[in-house]
């Protein structure tokens, strides 16, 4: 009887092969059942289940957004490790680390890992730990479905890192450009990982982008108006519109692929009247946007940051929100700027490119409304503060390499080179890496009660900025003088010295994540000293209000807002006390496993139609509708704490 | 208790959540028909819209979704006023209208499929069956929310839960009414000339 129905196109043909694969292969399910005896032996896994995989509350949900986006961090640093050593050594008479199809998987795993998984995770980590807090509430507007989008995103997850293991992923770079990513030259699973991880991952976001817009629309603490909100929750509100309007045309533009490679349709192939360039410019139509999604929350933080610690309030608010919305409104007509070689003509390029230059206007503003709000502040050079000279410097100059891209006849010449990787590392690591990192550093007293410490935190940020200038410098040369990108070999003895001084600069940044994994253990050990207040920064907004660590249900008593910076003017005038009378009794969401199985459930889904398991395809996703249905068939999904054990807790919690 | 202030607060975020979600679907379509445009005259030398579509099979067809669409707008009323019997026979009327739009359009896939014309014969009918089918598969998710409702209704029968949920479906219900002109109107009006 023939059972390859059962299981698809598996075969054991599909283990990895090289020893380095080989080595993560067997690695990464040995610390897994390193961590699942752990919590055997502890007896741990009730609390897991009970308090973190079943939670609805969003400070769980964005730690352990966090914590997966920085277990993903090392695994994106590792890759960019091997792919500098392998050029360090690739010159003329070098040799090959490993073969070039391993090489290929390892730059597409690394951009897809960074962008998907590190940035994306961490951005909504920040979300989910600052938004609730800052605009005055107890938890978002739809608890459940941001735990549906959690595991949407951990299933992703699963399914990048899973590939390593069995069957191997994709080798079209972090976009997937076909016709390379069609049947015919990419038959095996690897694209399909690829597709499947950011399809559930996308629609993750994507749900939350719808969850976090309506939250800050609807859940503001009263009095708190849009021109009263802190700028974070403006970045968040804008970002947020970003994802609704670009993430389905990325659902749909992985579907129309999809449907090429499964049903041998035409889209994007080179035969049967496909458009390759079509995909282009969907992808882009999606992925321009995209980075703003990134860079525009970092734009908050440093907005929060820079007040904080300079002690003023922030320079030119309006024109702040005015320039992110503008941004907003411009990420979406520049797509085109990401392929001026395509040949549409000189009248299009010159629209997208003077567009893209115009970008630099309100960008540039909010550097100097940072700088302005800076001068004459008492400023203190806490970590955070660091982060963000780095980020000042290393962005600006990221920013105007950018405009020198954008002037389509400089694209012609440095289009695909090393410059453009440089260009766009300068600007991704100097804003969203930098930023999410001072953002952690800021609000983890929040979420956990302790700092994180000081001197390895500053140790960590000097070399991360030293280790990106030699990784990255290097590269800007190595583009002018017409290196390629995603190459592992080449001819030219002159660029040698290049490409290790930039393989140098790679093991320096892995020496500043080393301190920062250190920070944290060393943290976690130490936190009885490094013990926080429930305001340690003397911040303005009004998370730091509530005690450290911040209570499940937030507030005690919803705060009223008449200004911007409510929290440091109501330290002037001085707190008051709440009044008994004042404590309400609190709804709040019950736990739930639903989002936890239907992730799992959309993972096992997505694994079935990597392999081709048809019969298990259909039932993920019968079970996926049945669970729908029974949740929303479910009309009993909070519970109440009554005034009196409300008024118990915060005092205790003040006390 | 009857409607508290928590009550319709919840209810509003729940209906402008799902007005946006119907907003990220409208960009969904969009793409799509941003493909078929592009793609609509790469045939691959096989036949074009001019040959393929019926016009009398398609104007039929959206005349029976404009009318479940009608249908479901009764219902509405009905639900509104209390009047839960009536409220299952327009809702059931609406079902049926849908399936048989639903049957109707798979009847033209299979007769395109059939004659030889598949998705995988050019480009312009993998945009074709590609965006008509996502939009079949809406009706049909559609469909099995519209039973669900009748369902629920039996179970609980409370009436504002009922109307809670019964007004996001309308709402969805009436959206791919919309998106079916764009189709009627881009792919078939445009495509038979």
């Amino acid at each position: 009887m023939d059972w390859q129905w059962l299981i698809g196109r598996m075969n054991l043909s599909y283990l990895p092969h090289e020893p380095i694969t080989m080595g993560a292969a067997i690695g990464m399910p040995l610390t897994l059942v390193a961590i699942a005896a752990a919590l055997t032996y502890f007896k741990k896994w009730g609390y897991l289940w009970r308090e973190w995989i079943t939670t609805v509350d969003a400070k769980r949900i964005g730690i352990m957004y966090g914590s997966v986006a920085l277990i993903m961090l090392a695994r994106g640093v590792f890759d960019a490790l091997m792919i500098r050593s392998q050029t360090a050594v690739g010159g003329p008479g070098g040799s090959q680390l490993f073969n070039t199809d391993t090489y290929q998987q390892v730059f597409t795993s690394h951009g897809v890992i960074m962008i998907f998984f590190v940035a994306m995770g961490l951005m909504f980590a920040l979300f989910n730990i600052a938004v609730p807090l800052m605009i005055g509430t107890r938890d978002v507007a739809f608890p459940f479905l941001n735990a549906v989008s959690f595991w949407l995103f951990f299933a992703g997850m699963i399914l990048v890192n899973g590939s390593l293991i069995f069957g191997g992923f994709s080798i079209g770079g972090w976009l997937g450009y076909p016709p390379l990513t069609e049947l015919q030259y990419s038959p095996g699973p690897g694209v399909d990982y690829w597709i499947w991880s950011l399809q559930v991952a996308g629609i993750g976001s994507l749900l939350s982008g719808i969850n976090f817009f309506v939250t800050i629309l609807k859940n503001r603490a009263p009095g708190m108006t849009f021109m009263r909100m802190p700028i974070f929750v403006w970045s968040v509100l804008v970002t947020t519109v970003l994802m609704m309007i670009a993430f389905p045309i990325l659902t749909g533009s992985l579907a129309l692929l999809s449907l090429d490679r499964l049903m041998g349709m035409h889209f994007f192939t080179s035969m049967g009247g496909g458009n390759p360039m079509m995909y282009v410019n969907l992808i882009w139509a999606w992925g321009h946007p995209e980075v703003y999604i990134l860079v525009m929350p970092a734009f908050g933080i440093y907005s929060e940051i820079v007040a904080t610690f300079s002690r003023k309030k922030l320079f030119g608010y309006k024109t702040m929100v005015i320039a992110l919305i503008a941004i907003m409104f411009f990420s979406f007509i520049v797509w085109q700027h990401h392929f001026f070689t395509m040949g549409s003509g000189a009248d299009v390029n010159a629209f997208f490119g003077i567009m893209t230059m115009i970008i630099a206007i309100p960008t540039g503003v909010k550097v100097f409304n940072w700088l302005f709000t800076m001068y004459r502040g008492r400023i203190t050079f806490a970590s955070p503060m660091i982060w963000f000279m780095c980020f000042a410097v290393t962005f600006t100059i990221g920013g105007v390499t950018g405009v020198l891209l954008a002037v389509p006849a400089i694209d012609f010449q440095v289009h695909n080179t090393l410059f453009l990787v440089a260009h766009f590392h300068n600007v991704i690591i100097g804003g969203v890496v930098f930023g999410y990192i001072a953002a952690i550093t800021y609000w983890f007293p929040k979420m956990f009660g302790f700092h994180l410490h000081e001197g390895l935190g500053k140790a960590a940020a000097y070399f991360w900025q030293v280790g990106f200038l030699l990784s990255f410098m290097p590269l800007y040369a190595l583009g002018l003088m017409g290196a390629v990108r995603r190459l592992d070999n080449y001819s030219d003895p002159s660029w040698i010295p290049f490409f290790i001084v930039s393989a140098v600069g790679v093991v320096v940044v892995g020496i500043g994540i080393a301190c920062q994994l250190l920070q944290i253990a060393y943290s976690i050990w130490k936190r009885k000293e490094l013990h926080a207040t429930s305001d340690p920064w003397d911040g303005r907004t009004l998370e730091w209000s509530v005690p450290s660590p911040a209570p499940f249900y937030n507030y005690a008593i919803i705060p009223e807002v008449s200004r911007v910076d409510e929290w440091w003017y109501q330290k002037q005038e001085g707190v008051k006390a709440p009044k008994d009378s004042d404590y309400k009794d609190i709804v709040l969401p019950k736990n739930t496993s639903f989002g936890f199985v239907i992730g799992m459930t959309a993972f096992v889904g997505s694994g079935a139609l990597i392999w081709h398991i048809w019969w298990l395809v259909v039932v993920s996703f019968i079970a996926i509708v049945v669970m729908i249905i029974m949740r929303t068939m479910d009309d009993f999904t909070e519970y109440t704490i009554p005034a009196a054990e409300v008024m118990r807790m915060d005092k205790e919690a003040r006390a | 208790m009857s409607e508290s202030a928590e009550m319709i607060a919840k209810r509003d975020k729940v209906q402008l959540g799902f007005w946006l979600y119907l907003m990220t679907d409208c960009m969904l379509f969009t793409s799509l028909f941003a493909t078929y445009m592009i793609l609509r005259n790469s045939t691959n030398g096989g036949p074009g819209g001019s040959e393929l579509f019926s016009m009398g099979f398609v104007l039929v067809e959206t005349l029976i979704l404009l009318t479940s669409s009608y249908v479901c707008g009764l219902a509405n009323l009905a639900i509104h006023n209390g009047r839960k019997k009536e409220f299952v026979v327009y809702l059931g009327a609406t079902i049926a209208l849908g399936i048989a739009f639903l049957t109707m359009e798979l009847t033209e896939f299979g007769k395109l499929i059939g004659e030889g014309h598949t998705p995988q014969t050019s480009a312009f009918l993998s945009a074709f069956f590609t965006l008509v089918g996502t939009h079949g598969l809406h009706i049909a998710i559609g469909l099995i929310w519209a039973s669900v409702l009748i369902w629920a209704l039996y179970r609980q029968g409370r009436q504002e839960d009922i109307l809670r949920k019964f007004s996001l479906f309308a709402v969805f219900w009436h959206f791919l009414d919309v998106v079916w002109i764009f189709i009627f109107t881009i792919v078939y009006a445009m495509g038979v000339k």
